[in-house]
C-alpha cells in the first residue's frame, strides 16, 4: 500500500485534486456531499497512517477512542440538569485528555532510542482541540456535542498533522452550513490562491533557505566552532537562513491546509499573518503560528492569570502577569522536546515579553519623553525582527551541536 | 441602560489609563496596545464584581470585544 504524507509530494496533489472535484462541483450547485467527504477525508487518513507507518495508524484509532470517552464524558457530566459542575471532575478532564500527549512526550527522556508507541503524527494538534473543548464545556459555552461532529472536527484530514487548530464552535458552524454559490466562489478563489502562495512560500523559498542556503552555512559556521562562543558571520547566516527557511516551510505548510479547508467550505483560520514587521514581541506572538499562540493565550495563560487574579495569588497583577508569561513560554518550550535549547528559548521569550510590558508601561507613564513616527516604527520592527531570529537560532538546536555535540 | 454604559467606560478607563475610550468609543482597543490578554482578565472580573455579568473566557472572541462600544454591546446582551 501506498503511504503519503500531507503536502509533501506531487502525488499527493494529484490524489487531492481528484478528490476535491466532486466536492466543488456539489458545492458550486450549493450542496454538500456529506457521505463523500467523509470517505474523502478517511482515504487521505489512511493514505497518512498506512504502510509503514501502520503502527501510528492504530495508535490514532485508540487515541481517538480514548479522547472521546473523556470529552464526552465530561460534556454528560458537565450539561446534565443535576451537575453539580465540581472543579476537580474539569482537572481530571484536563489532565485525562492531555496524558496520552505527556507520555508521547516524556517518552523519549528515558528512551531516546525509541519513540513512544501511542505517538502518532499530530497528536498534539487533537489534544489541543480536545483540551478546548473540555474547557468550553465547563466555560458552559458548548452546549451540543455530537459523535459525528466531535470526529469530523478532530479528524478534518487538511490540519490533522500540523494544525492550524481550529475551534469546535466555529468549525461546526461552518462544517453545517453550506455556503451559496457566490460566497463559495469567493472561497474557492481564495483557497486556490492560498494553495498557489503555498507552493511558492513551501517549495521555492522553504527549499531555497532551507536545503541549498543552509547547510552551506552550516558547514562554514561548524569550521569556526573554535571561536569565542563559535560566534562567526556564517553563524549570523545560519540564523537568518534558518529563521527563513522555518517561516516559509510552515508558513507553506499552513496555506495548503487553510487553502484545502477553504474548498471544502470550512473557514479554518491563518496562521500566519506577516510575523516580520511585528513591532514589537507581542504583536510577533499575535502573528506567528497565530491558532497556537492563540491557543495558549486563551486556554493557558488567560486562565492561569483569571484564576490567580482571582484568588489573589500574588499582591502585584505585575508579577501576575510575569508568573503567567513564564509558565506559559516553559510549558510551550517543553511541548517542544525536552531539549535545554527548546527551555531556553521559552524562557528568553518570557524574559523578552517581560521586559516588553516593562517598557510599554514606560511609555505609557511618560508619553511625551519618547518620540513616535516612521523612523521609530520601522527601527521597532527591524529590532523585533533581529531578536526573534536569534530566538529561532536557539530554537533550531544548532547552537548544540556548535558547542557541545562531537567535543 | 445608561448606566451600564458608564460603568463599563469607566472600567476600561482605569485599565487602559487613557480617557481615548470615552472620546472615541469606536477605536480598536486591541490594535491600539491599549488592552491585552491580562487587560481583558481584569476586564472580565471587573464586570463580574461591579456588574455581575459573568463572562466566561471561552466567551471572550477578540474580534467581538474589540472596540469600548462593543464591550458595551456585549455586556448589555449579556445583562
Amino acid at each position: 500500500m501506498i503511504n503519503l504524507q500531507p503536502y509533501e509530494n506531487p502525488m499527493y496533489f494529484g490524489y487531492l485534486l481528484i478528490g476535491l472535484i466532486p466536492v466543488i462541483i456539489g458545492m458550486l450547485f450549493e450542496k454538500r456531499f456529506r457521505w463523500y467527504e467523509t470517505i474523502f477525508s478517511l482515504f487521505f487518513l489512511i493514505l497518512i497512517f498506512d504502510g509503514p507507518k501502520v503502527a501510528q495508524g492504530i495508535a490514532l484509532i485508540g487515541y481517538t477512542i480514548f479522547e472521546l470517552c473523556v470529552a464526552f464524558a465530561y460534556f454528560h457530566y458537565r450539561t446534565n440538569d443535576h451537575s453539580k459542575n465540581k472543579t476537580w471532575v474539569f482537572y481530571l478532564a484536563v489532565i485525562l485528555a492531555i496524558v496520552p500527549l505527556v507520555i508521547v512526550k516524556f517518552t523519549p527522556l528515558f528512551d531516546p532510542q525509541h519513540p513512544s508507541i501511542f505517538g502518532f503524527l499530530g497528536i498534539s494538534y487533537l489534544t489541543f482541540k480536545v483540551v478546548g473543548i473540555v474547557m468550553e464545556t465547563r466555560d458552559g459555552s458548548i452546549k451540543s456535542l455530537s459523535i459525528m461532529k466531535f470526529l469530523q472536527f478532530l479528524l478534518f484530514f487538511p490540519t490533522i498533522s500540523s494544525g492550524p487548530i481550529d475551534r469546535y464552535r466555529r468549525f461546526i458552524k461552518d462544517y453545517d452550513r453550506v455556503p451559496t454559490r457566490a460566497q463559495y466562489l469567493t472561497l474557492l478563489d481564495k483557497g486556490v490562491h492560498n494553495i498557489m502562495l503555498g507552493f511558492l512560500y513551501k517549495f521555492v523559498l522553504g527549499y531555497l533557505f532551507g536545503t541549498m542556503l543552509l547547510p552551506n552555512f552550516e558547514h562554514l559556521a561548524m569550521l569556526s566552532r573554535n571561536n569565542f562562543l563559535g560566534i562567526s558571520w556564517p553563524l549570523v547566516g545560519v540564523m537568518y537562513a534558518y529563521s527563513l527557511y522555518l517561516f516559509f516551510d510552515f508558513a507553506g505548510y499552513s496555506l495548503f491546509a487553510v487553502g484545502v479547508s477553504y474548498i471544502m467550505g470550512i473557514e479554518t483560520p491563518i496562521n500566519f499573518n506577516k510575523p516580520f514587521l511585528s513591532w514589537n514581541i507581542k504583536e510577533f506572538w499575535n502573528r506567528w503560528h497565530m491558532t497556537l499562540s492563540f491557543w495558549f493565550r486563551d486556554y493557558i495563560y488567560m486562565r492561569f492569570v483569571f484564576f490567580m487574579m482571582k484568588h489573589k495569588i500574588l499582591k502585584s497583577r505585575i508579577a501576575m502577569a510575569n508568573l503567567g508569561y513564564l509558565v506559559l513560554f516553559l510549558v510551550m518550550g517543553i511541548w517542544h522536546g525536552e531539549t535545554w535549547y527548546y527551555i531556553v528559548y521559552g524562557l528568553f521569550h518570557a524574559t523578552v515579553m517581560i521586559l516588553t510590558d516593562a517598557w510599554l508601561r514606560l511609555k505609557k507613564r511618560h508619553k511625551n519623553w519618547f518620540p513616535s513616527n516612521k523612523f521609530t516604527h520601522v527601527m521597532a520592527v527591524i529590532m523585533t525582527a533581529n531578536m526573534v531570529c536569534f530566538s529561532f537560532l536557539i530554537f533550531s538546536g544548532f547552537l548544540d551541536r556548535l558547542w557541545f555535540i562531537g567535543r | 441602560m445608561d448606566n451600564v454604559r458608564e460603568t463599563v467606560l469607566n472600567i476600561l478607563t482605569d485599565l487602559t489609563g487613557s480617557d481615548e475610550v470615552k472620546t472615541n468609543p469606536d477605536m480598536d482597543l486591541f490594535e491600539s496596545g491599549l488592552l491585552d490578554s491580562m487587560g481583558t482578565v481584569q476586564l472580565l472580573l471587573e464586570l463580574q464584581s461591579q456588574l455581575g455579568v459573568d463572562a466566561p473566557v471561552s466567551e471572550f472572541d477578540r474580534t467581538e470585544w474589540a472596540t469600548p462600544n462593543k464591550i458595551v454591546a456585549k455586556v448589555e446582551s449579556m445583562q
